[in-house]
């Protein structure tokens, strides 16, 4: 296994035709593949068959600690650790501490989002052997492309790249890990 | 039955009539204009920052690292004499120091407005202004941070302000205001960064990629050696900063669900975070038992003068970057007009709100408020309030028509009059209450010194400084979101109009 293959990719000339492909990759069967694009493409995820981000789950935890951080800590610091007496206000209210449990719910929601987007998209990643495909890097710019990864059950170096050239995919490569 | 038939023959009446006349279909003129490629659009941004530097950018950075050394000056003589350098005397204790603040302050939300608001209703002509402004938001609020910073005179107790037990073990004192301005504003600070940068992952991955493919070609044409070695080490240099900066990102349709969520959430939350911002700045004021401050219009009145100073600025910046980089295809007079729009709409509820201001003082019946506001319009200020009405209520106005707005030159102009009177707003705002208070025995006047002078005129160097390093190392312009509103990014087939609008 010197030359192990992680998998094949397929260059595609527009947007309709990526979104057709997609959803053709998608009819196969296949598990472990990906769309590549230099923009977001409406209905991708669909096209794809992905459920909806789970990143909404984290930006809820963030709230939420959030808020009660911002609660326990006014509570803790004015009306438990040390009682300051100032202008006869009680030592504590959900009043005046509303801007501090406001701003700091955003602001873990804000931390929880960017961690859950990385998390979800299993980042930072230093390598991956996509990038050792100089055709790959040109998605950056505008080639559009389809990788089926060769840890999927019904890869097969020669009938998945059969299949790939079948539903319009040109500049068939594969790729090594 | 027989309405069915009524109904259709006047139909076909109507048709034929449609017919002989054609209307015209109007159409939104295109966001990116002359039917540009994918590939035009990642090279014009790209090419910003991977281009020589222009000789114009060393002139300007050289005019403000100058200016902003004026603000050094201004600190580091404050700091080792202490606040009383200063124009601020009783009864004039809060002066150009919250001025500065408020007027920064103000300056960002056009940054977030864009980026969140603008994103929430689906406005595509946000896209090519959007990260500029957000990046002007970043630097504003670094210039505002100094101010508050500063003026507690013994600045390396500033901590004292975040929740620390200081040196006696007492805690900060949450039922002040300016104690939930701290948290508004290090919150606004860092949330926007945040959002900053995530929209930024997939461009600096796109910088990335183009180093290494340049490095692999290996094509450099220069004409010497030397400066052969220097491009090449420059793009290994791009390949690791970007590279780390991108964190793997690899432009998969997984990646940018993920993205497109968080994206929407971050907006989201932006959103209620940049209204409240303002909202407890303007507490600082409101919160006090003082005439003229303690008004109930004071949150909205501030949030819109703030959108309104921040367009003001986004409009500053953008018509000179657009004529300096040959960015017409991209900001295009559609963008101008929106934007010139929306400074007409804030600058109208700003006018609004002082002749409503005006009309409370005389309706509340209390004579110490209808002081303050005679006092404004016809006191020892009255030049300031004037300038104040003329900038921030007339200027805006001329935005009705189309003319004014096709004249990049004259709204530039306008754009900066819009600043300096939002900046009067403020003054007019802070010192007029605290000079002529309820004993006239210790009324003043507040005049700033040399020092003020010195240290609000260098954050304009501050912020062009931070400004003009965002344009050499960073993208301009959201790449993705820009491909993304172009008619070829539609995956059901090419429409000429940008339906992605009205989506």
């Amino acid at each position: 296994m010197s030359e192990e293959i992680y998998g094949i990719v397929a260059s595609f000339k527009d947007t309709p035709s990526l979104y057709h492909a997609a959803e053709k990759v998608r009819d196969a069967g296949f598990n472990h593949w990906d769309t590549y694009s230099s923009f977001p493409i409406h209905g991708m995820p669909e096209a794809q068959g992905q459920k909806r981000s789970k990143v909404p789950i984290f930006t809820f935890a963030g709230g939420v600690t959030g808020l009660t951080l911002g609660t326990t800590m006014v509570w803790y610091m004015n009306a438990f650790d040390y009682p300051l007496i100032v202008g006869g206000y009680p030592f504590f209210s959900p009043v005046f501490p509303f801007p501090i449990m406001y701003e700091l719910t955003i602001l873990l929601a804000a931390f929880g989002t960017l961690g859950g987007m990385f998390i979800m998209n299993l980042l930072p990643q230093h390598y991956n052997p996509l990038f050792n495909c100089a055709k790959f890097l040109e998605v950056s710019d505008d080639r559009l492309m389809i990788a089926i990864e060769a840890k999927d059950g019904q890869f097969d170096p020669v009938a998945t790249k059969q299949f790939l050239e079948s539903i319009g995919g040109f500049d068939i490569e594969e790729v090594t890990a | 039955m027989s309405s069915d038939t009524t109904d259709c023959s006047i139909d076909s009446a109507k048709q034929a009539l449609l017919d002989k006349v054609a209307p015209a279909t109007l159409k939104d003129q295109n966001l990116v204009t002359n039917n540009r490629e994918f590939s035009w659009v990642t090279n014009k941004i790209c090419k910003i920052v991977e281009s020589n530097t222009p000789n114009w950018w060393w002139v300007c950075m050289a005019v403000a690292l100058v200016t902003a050394s004026f603000t050094l000056m201004g600190l580091i003589w404050l700091v080792s004499t202490g606040v009383g350098v200063w124009g601020l005397a009783n009864p004039i204790n809060w002066g150009w120091a919250i001025v500065n603040f408020v007027f920064w302050i103000g300056i960002g939300h056009a940054g977030t407005l864009i980026s969140a608001i603008l994103c929430l209703l689906k406005q595509g002509w946000r896209t090519s202004i959007n990260r500029a402004a957000e990046a002007m938001t970043i630097f504003a609020v670094v210039c505002a941070g100094i101010f508050p910073l500063f003026h507690v005179g013994r600045v390396w107790f500033a901590w004292w302000l975040f929740p620390l037990p200081n040196a006696n073990l007492i805690w900060p004192q949450f039922r002040s205001p300016l104690e939930w301005d701290v948290f508004a504003v290090s919150t606004y600070g860092t949330v926007s960064v945040l959002f900053w940068y995530m929209g930024m992952i997939p461009d600096l991955g796109i910088l990335r990629d183009r180093a290494v493919q340049r490095l692999t070609a290996g094509i450099y044409e220069e004409t010497s050696k030397l400066r052969e070695s220097i491009a090449r080490g420059t793009d290994v240099f791009r390949k690791y900063f970007y590279g780390v900066l991108a964190m793997g990102w690899r432009n998969a349709g997984n990646h940018w669900r993920n993205y497109e969520m968080a994206y929407l959430l971050l907006a989201g939350l932006s959103t209620p975070l940049v209204l409240s911002v303002h909202t407890i700045v303007s507490f600082d004021f409101a919160v006090a038992v003082l005439p003229g401050w303690h008004t109930t219009i004071f949150p909205p009145f501030f949030v819109a003068g703030a959108i309104f100073s921040g367009f003001g600025m986004v409009l500053t910046l953008m018509l000179p970057l657009r004529a300096l980089y040959g960015l017409h295809d991209l900001i295009t007079q559609r963008h101008i007009d929106n934007m010139c729009k929306i400074c007409l709409g804030t600058g109208s509820i700003v006018g609004y709100a002082y002749i409503m201001e005006f009309f409370i003082a005389w309706y509340g019946a209390n004579p110490y408020e209808s002081f303050a506001f005679i006092n404004r319009a016809f006191g020892q200020y009255s030049w300031a309030y004037y300038i104040m009405f003329s900038c921030n209520v007339f200027t805006p106005q001329l935005f009705w028509f189309k003319k004014v707005r096709q004249n990049a030159a004259l709204v530039w102009i306008m754009s900066i009059l819009i600043n300096v009177g939002m900046w009067f707003e403020r003054f007019v705002i802070t010192v007029t209450s605290l000079a002529n208070d309820f004993l006239p025995s210790s009324w003043g006047y507040y005049s700033p010194t040399i020092v003020d002078i010195f240290t609000f005129a260098g954050t304009f160097g501050l912020f062009s400084t931070l400004f003009l390093m965002f344009l050499r190392f960073l993208p301009l312009m959201p790449i993705g979101e820009i491909k993304f509103i172009m008619p070829q990014a539609d995956p059901h087939g090419h429409s000429d109009d940008d339906g992605k609008e009205s989506e």
